[in-house]
C-alpha cells in the first residue's frame, strides 16, 4: 500500500516554500481551506506532460559529469535523493514529491512508433489498434465519476492518438492551449433559442428511439444531451485560466505551455482523470541540443513543472495527481557533428511522482556514458501499470479487441518496484 | 426446388401487390428481378427464420427502402425530389429498376473508391503514400466494373513508381519499417490475408492460434512471398529551402532467395518456404513469390478464399453484419451464419467472373435486404449487437460512414449552390469543412460499422458546425431558402414535408405534422422556424443512421 505517513510529511515539510512560491503564504492557508471539499473527494488523476519528438534526458534527468556523451550542463543537487540538470532549478526544489526512472529501454525509435508505444504499452500492430493509456483512464475511471460533465480524457494540444478498440467515446478531448473547443460555442444562438431546438430535437429523435430499431436512436440522444451539457455546464470554467490571480499565472508562465499546465491543474480539480499536456514541443534535437535546451526548452518547462507541482502541493492534491514527463523516446547519448543528438530508444528517463507514488527516487541506473542500463530495465507497460496502480485502477483489468482478442491493461507491465514501495 | 419455380412464376404476376408493405409471411416478396439465384437466397434465409421460429418483418416502405439503397450504393442519401419520384412510381419492378439506374450512377464508383481506399491504407495515409493514385485506379477499376480477381492481382502484384501505377500504393502502405528488420513485410502479411482471404493469421505470427488451425509456419509460409519486396524513397532537392524534400516512392523487387527463420514460443528456430495451402513454390531467388502468390490467390484457387471473402465483406456492407463476425475472420472456427448460402454465392460470384456489380445486384434484390429496420414482437431475437447469429429478419441499422454523412449533408441542404458555391473562397470553405468532418467522424478505423458510438465532438460540429449553419443562415440558393420561397409549397406543412423528404426521406407523420405546428407557431418570425427544424432534422438519430 502507499505510505501514506511519508508522503503526509513530505507535503507538510514542502509545502511551504512550494506554496509561498506561488501564493504568498496567507492565501495559501486559504487556498487549502476553500479546496478541502474537493480534496475529500480523494480524486485520483494523471497529468501527462508529452515532450513530442524526444526530449534528450541524459541532459536533464540523468547527466554523465565526465564522460565523452555529458555535455555541457552540470549536475545539481534536489529536494530528493538525486541530481538532474542545472537548467531545471525550480523542478529541484520540487523533487521530494518526484523521481526519475533512468532505465527505459523501449526499442522503438521511430516517432509515430515510439509515441504510440509510449502512450498505449503496445508496439504497433498492424491489425489492432492498442487505446492510448488516456483513454483506458476514461473508460476505466470516467464512467465512475458521474458528476463529470466534461469528458474524462482531456488533450491540451492534441497530438492524435487513438482510443482504438476502446471506441470513440473515449477519445482524447481536444482544447487548445487557450481553453477553445471546437464548435461548443453555439456563437449567435442565444439560450431560449437554442432550448427551441432542442425541443423540437427532442420530438424528432424520441420519433424514432420509439420506431422499435434497435439502441442506435437512443445512444445518439445520450450523446446529444452529454454535449449540450457541456456547452451548459459550470465546469467549462475549468477552460477559463482568466479565473486566476495574475501571479498564479506568472508562476506558470505565459506562454501556451505555462497555460495548458494550468489548464491541467483547473480540469483535475473538477474531476477530470487524465490530461495530456502536448504543447511543448520541438524535443527533436538533431541540431545545436544544449543552445535549445538552455535558452528555450528548460526554462519553460521548468516554469511549469515546479508551479504545477507546487500549486497540487498547496492545494492538497498532490498525493491524488500522478505526473508524468516524457516523449516518444531519449536522445543518442553521443553527441553528433552539429552538436546534436539522435533519436535513442535503449537508455532513457522518465521523471515521474505524485499520486501517492514515491518522490525523490532515481530508480534504475545507466552506465558513466549513459549508453547502457547497468539495472533492472523499465518497458512503457510498467509505467503505465505504476499509473493504473496509482489510479486504483486493478492491474487484472483484461479488454477485449473488437476481433475478440483479450488485452492485459498497460501491455501487461507491471508497477514499478521503485515508485511504489 | 419446385417451390423456387412456383415462387417465380407468382411473383410475375402479382408483384404490384406484393410490394405493397405488410403483406402476409407466406407471400413471396419480390423486387422484380426475375434471377433465379435471388429466389434461392431467400429460400435460404427463410430457412434461419423457420428454424428459429422467427417471424421476420415487414417488407420496407419505398421512402425507407429508396434512402437505403441510395446510402449502401452511392454513398448519400436521395434527393427529396428523388423520393417522391419513387414513391409515385407504379412500376411493380422499380425497385431492381433502382439498382440497375444506381449501379450506372457515378456515386457507385465514386462510393467504393472510398470505401476500398479506406479499406486499403486507412483514413489517415501512410507516410510516403500516394492516396490519390490509389483512388484513381480503383475509380478507373470500378468505373469499368474490372472483375475482382484482376483488380486483386493488380494490387498484390503490381511494381513500380507510386505515381505511374497506383495499385502499388497498398503495399507500399504497409511497407512502414526499416527494411532490414524482420517485421518489414510482416503488415503487408496480416493485412492482405485478412482484407483478400478472410483470414486473420496475425496473432500466429508468434504462436499458434490458440483457437483456430492456423498454425504459426503458415503465417511465415505467407510472410515468405512478400519478403522480396522493398519500397524505394527518392528525394529531391528543393533550391528554395535548401533541403531535400520527398519526391516520390515505388515498389521494387530485391533479391532473396530460400528460407526465412522465426522462433517459436519454445525458443526454437524454425524456417519457412514460400507456400499457399498445398501449393509450394520453388524457393530459389530467380522466382517473383509476390507475382506467384498473386497468381495463386486468383486463378483457380480451389479454397475460393478471394471469392468468399468478398461475398462476405459485401454482405456485411448491405447488412451491417455478415455470415461471420468480423466480416474479415472467416475459418472453421467462426463459422459461418448461412454457410449453404455462403458456398453458393461463392460459386455464382466465381461463375459471373468476380463480378462485382452482379454481387451488388443478387444482394440488393433479396427479400432481406427489402424488409423493414423495425423489429416485431416475434424477432426481437435477432440482434447480433447483443452478439446474437444474424437472421436477416429485418435489415440491421448502420451509422453513417463519415464519406456518407458528409454528401448527404451535401445533397440534403444544397450546400454547393448557396452563397456563391462557385468561388475560390467557397471551394476553399469546402475544403475546410471536409477536413474537420473527416477528423472528428473519422478518426478511428477500429470502430465496428454495425454499432453507433457518437462523440462529443461530432455533436458539437453537427450542432454548430460551419456546413450546418450556413445550411440553415436562410441565404439565397441553399435548399432551405428554395423550400420556404417556393411558389410550388404555398403551406406551412408542404414546406414541412419538403424538408422531411430531403433530410430523412420520408414524409412526416400526422403526429409529428401536429407536434412541429404546434412548435413552429411559438416562433416570432417563420424563417427561424424552419431554420430549426430543419437544424433538428439534420441534427436527429434518424438522420444520421442508414436503416
Amino acid at each position: 500500500m502507499f505510505n501514506q505517513g511519508m508522503s503526509r510529511r513530505h507535503f507538510m515539510s514542502h509545502a511551504a516554500m512550494g506554496g509561498a512560491a506561488v501564493l504568498g503564504a496567507s492565501e495559501f492557508l486559504g487556498h487549502l481551506q476553500l479546496n478541502a471539499a474537493e480534496v475529500s473527494k480523494n480524486r485520483k488523476a494523471c497529468i501527462l506532460i508529452w515532450l513530442g519528438g524526444g526530449a534528450p534526458t541524459i541532459d536533464m534527468w540523468d547527466l554523465k559529469p565526465g564522460s565523452k556523451n555529458g555535455g555541457e550542463f552540470k549536475p545539481i543537487s534536489t529536494a530528493g535523493d538525486l541530481q538532474i540538470c542545472e537548467h531545471l532549478p525550480g523542478v529541484a526544489k520540487q523533487m521530494d514529491v518526484l523521481s526519475v526512472v533512468r532505465s527505459m529501454s523501449t526499442r522503438e525509435a521511430d516517432h509515430m512508433r515510439g509515441a504510440y508505444f509510449m502512450h498505449s504499452g503496445y508496439v504497433p500492430n498492424p491489425t489492432v489498434v492498442h487505446p492510448t493509456f488516456g483513454s483506458v483512464v476514461s473508460y476505466e475511471v470516467g464512467a465512475k465519476r458521474k458528476e463529470l460533465e466534461i469528458p474524462a480524457f482531456v488533450s491540451i494540444g492534441g497530438g492524435g492518438m487513438s482510443p482504438g478498440f476502446l471506441g470513440m467515446s473515449h477519445a482524447p478531448f481536444t482544447v487548445d492551449a487557450g481553453g477553445r473547443i471546437q464548435n461548443a460555442d453555439a456563437g449567435s444562438v442565444d439560450p431560449a433559442r437554442l432550448n427551441a431546438r432542442l425541443s423540437m430535437l427532442g420530438a424528432i429523435e424520441d420519433g424514432f428511439i420509439k420506431s422499435d430499431r434497435g439502441d442506435a436512436g437512443q445512444a445518439h440522444k445520450d450523446v446529444y444531451s452529454k454535449a449540450v451539457n457541456l456547452m451548459k455546464s459550470d465546469q467549462m470554467t475549468a477552460f477559463k485560466l482568466d479565473e486566476e490571480k495574475p501571479e498564479v499565472r506568472e508562476a506558470y508562465g505565459r506562454g501556451g505551455f505555462g497555460d495548458s499546465m494550468l489548464m491541467a491543474r483547473r480540469l483535475v480539480e473538477k474531476g477530470v482523470p487524465f490530461v495530456e499536456v502536448n504543447t511543448l514541443g520541438g524535443w527533436d534535437l538533431h541540431n545545436d541540443v544544449f543552445n535549445a535546451l538552455k535558452t528555450q526548452k528548460l526554462p519553460e518547462l521548468d516554469k511549469g513543472i515546479s508551479a504545477l507541482t507546487a500549486d497540487l502541493k498547496a492545494r492538497g492534491m498532490m498525493d491524488d495527481t500522478v505526473v508524468i514527463c516524457m516523449g516518444e523516446f531519449g536522445r543518442t547519448p553521443r553527441i553528433n557533428q552539429n552538436t546534436g543528438r539522435d533519436h535513442w530508444a535503449s537508455s532513457w528517463s522518465v521523471l515521474v511522482g505524485g499520486g501517492g507514488l514515491q518522490g525523490g527516487r532515481a530508480i534504475g541506473e545507466t552506465n558513466a556514458d549513459g549508453d547502457k542500463i547497468i539495472s533492472e530495465s523499465y518497458l512503457p507497460g510498467d509505467l503505465w501499470a505504476t499509473v493504473a496502480y496509482a489510479l486504483r485502477i486493478p492491474l487484472d483489468t483484461v479488454h477485449t479487441s473488437k476481433r475478440g482478442r483479450p488485452m492485459k491493461i498497460a501491455g501487461g507491465g507491471v508497477p514499478i518496484k521503485g515508485l511504489i514501495s | 426446388m419446385k417451390r423456387a419455380v412456383i415462387a417465380l412464376m407468382v411473383c410475375c404476376g402479382l408483384c404490384s401487390v406484393l410490394t405493397v408493405p405488410g403483406f402476409g409471411a407466406d407471400e413471396k416478396f419480390t423486387t422484380g428481378s426475375s434471377d433465379p439465384l435471388i429466389t434461392f437466397v431467400n429460400e435460404e434465409i427463410r430457412k434461419g427464420w423457420t428454424d428459429n421460429e422467427v417471424k421476420p418483418s415487414d417488407v420496407a416502405d419505398d421512402a425507407e427502402w429508396v434512402r437505403r439503397v441510395y446510402l449502401d450504393v452511392v454513398g448519400h442519401v436521395p434527393s427529396g425530389k428523388a423520393v417522391e419520384d419513387f414513391m409515385k412510381d407504379k412500376d411493380p419492378t422499380k425497385r431492381s429498376k433502382l439498382i440497375e439506374t444506381l449501379l450506372a450512377d457515378s456515386g457507385y464508383v465514386r462510393n467504393f473508391t472510398t470505401y476500398w481506399t479506406n479499406t486499403l491504407i486507412g483514413r489517415e495515409t501512410p507516410d510516403k503514400t500516394n492516396r490519390g493514385a490509389l483512388e484513381k485506379f480503383l475509380r478507373e477499376s470500378f468505373a469499368k466494373n474490372r472483375p475482382w480477381h484482376e483488380i486483386t492481382y493488380d494490387l498484390l502484384s503490381s511494381e513500380g513508381r507510386f505515381d505511374d501505377n497506383g495499385a502499388v500504393n497498398y503495399l507500399l502502405a504497409q511497407l512502414q519499417l526499416n527494411p532490414d528488420s524482420d517485421e518489414y513485410p510482416v503488415e503487408a502479411t496480416a493485412k492482405t490475408a485478412r482484407i483478400f482471404l478472410g483470414l486473420q493469421v496475425q496473432c500466429t505470427q508468434c504462436h499458434n492460434h490458440p483457437f483456430n488451425d492456423w498454425k504459426q509456419n503458415q503465417f511465415w509460409e505467407f510472410y515468405s512471398f512478400f519478403r522480396q519486396m522493398e519500397r524505394k524513397d527518392h528525394e529531391k532537392y528543393n533550391a528554395t529551402t535548401g533541403q531535400m524534400d520527398d519526391d516520390y516512392s515505388e515498389l521494387v523487387q530485391r533479391d532473396f532467395g530460400g528460407a526465412v527463420n522465426y522462433e517459436t514460443r519454445a525458443g526454437l528456430m524454425q524456417v519457412a518456404y514460400p507456400k499457399y495451402f498445398s501449393n509450394e513454390l520453388d524457393r530459389g531467388s530467380e522466382v517473383n513469390r509476390r507475382l506467384e502468390f498473386a497468381k495463386l490467390v486468383t486463378k483457380d484457387d480451389s479454397t475460393k478464399l478471394l471469392a468468399k471473402a468478398i461475398v462476405n465483406r459485401m454482405w456485411g456492407h448491405y447488412f451491417a453484419n455478415g455470415f461471420t463476425r468480423p466480416i474479415d475472420d472467416m475459418g472453421p472456427h467462426n463459422p459461418a451464419s448461412h454457410p449453404e448460402l455462403l458456398d453458393r454465392l461463392t460459386d455464382e460470384f466465381i461463375k459471373s467472373g468476380y463480378d462485382l456489380k452482379q454481387l451488388t445486384r443478387w444482394i440488393c434484390n433479396t427479400e432481406a435486404y427489402n424488409l423493414t429496420s423495425r423489429f416485431n414482437d416475434k424477432n426481437e431475437l435477432d440482434n447480433p449487437a447483443n452478439g446474437e447469429v444474424p437472421l436477416f429478419s429485418h435489415m440491421y441499422v448502420k451509422p453513417m460512414q463519415v464519406e456518407q454523412l458528409y454528401e448527404s449533408l451535401l445533397v440534403a441542404t444544397s450546400a454547393d449552390a448557396s452563397g456563391g458555391g462557385g468561388t475560390e473562397a467557397a471551394q476553399m470553405q469546402r475544403e475546410r469543412s471536409a477536413d474537420q468532418f473527416m477528423r472528428i467522424f473519422g478518426g478511428n478505423d477500429e470502430e465496428d460499422p454495425s454499432t453507433y458510438s457518437g462523440t462529443i465532438p461530432q455533436a458539437l460540429l453537427m450542432m454548430n458546425g460551419d456546413l450546418v449553419l450556413k445550411a440553415i443562415s436562410g441565404e439565397q440558393g441553399s435548399y432551405l431558402v428554395s423550400v420556404v420561397n417556393s411558389p410550388t409549397f404555398k403551406k406551412e406543412p408542404e414546406r414541412i414535408r419538403a424538408l422531411y423528404l430531403a433530410s430523412l426521406g420520408r414524409i412526416p407523420s400526422g403526429a409529428e405534422m401536429k407536434k412541429l405546428q404546434e412548435m413552429m407557431s411559438k416562433y416570432p418570425d417563420k424563417l427561424s422556424a424552419y431554420q430549426d427544424l430543419y437544424w433538428s432534422l439534420l441534427n436527429s438519430n434518424e438522420f444520421i443512421v442508414n436503416h
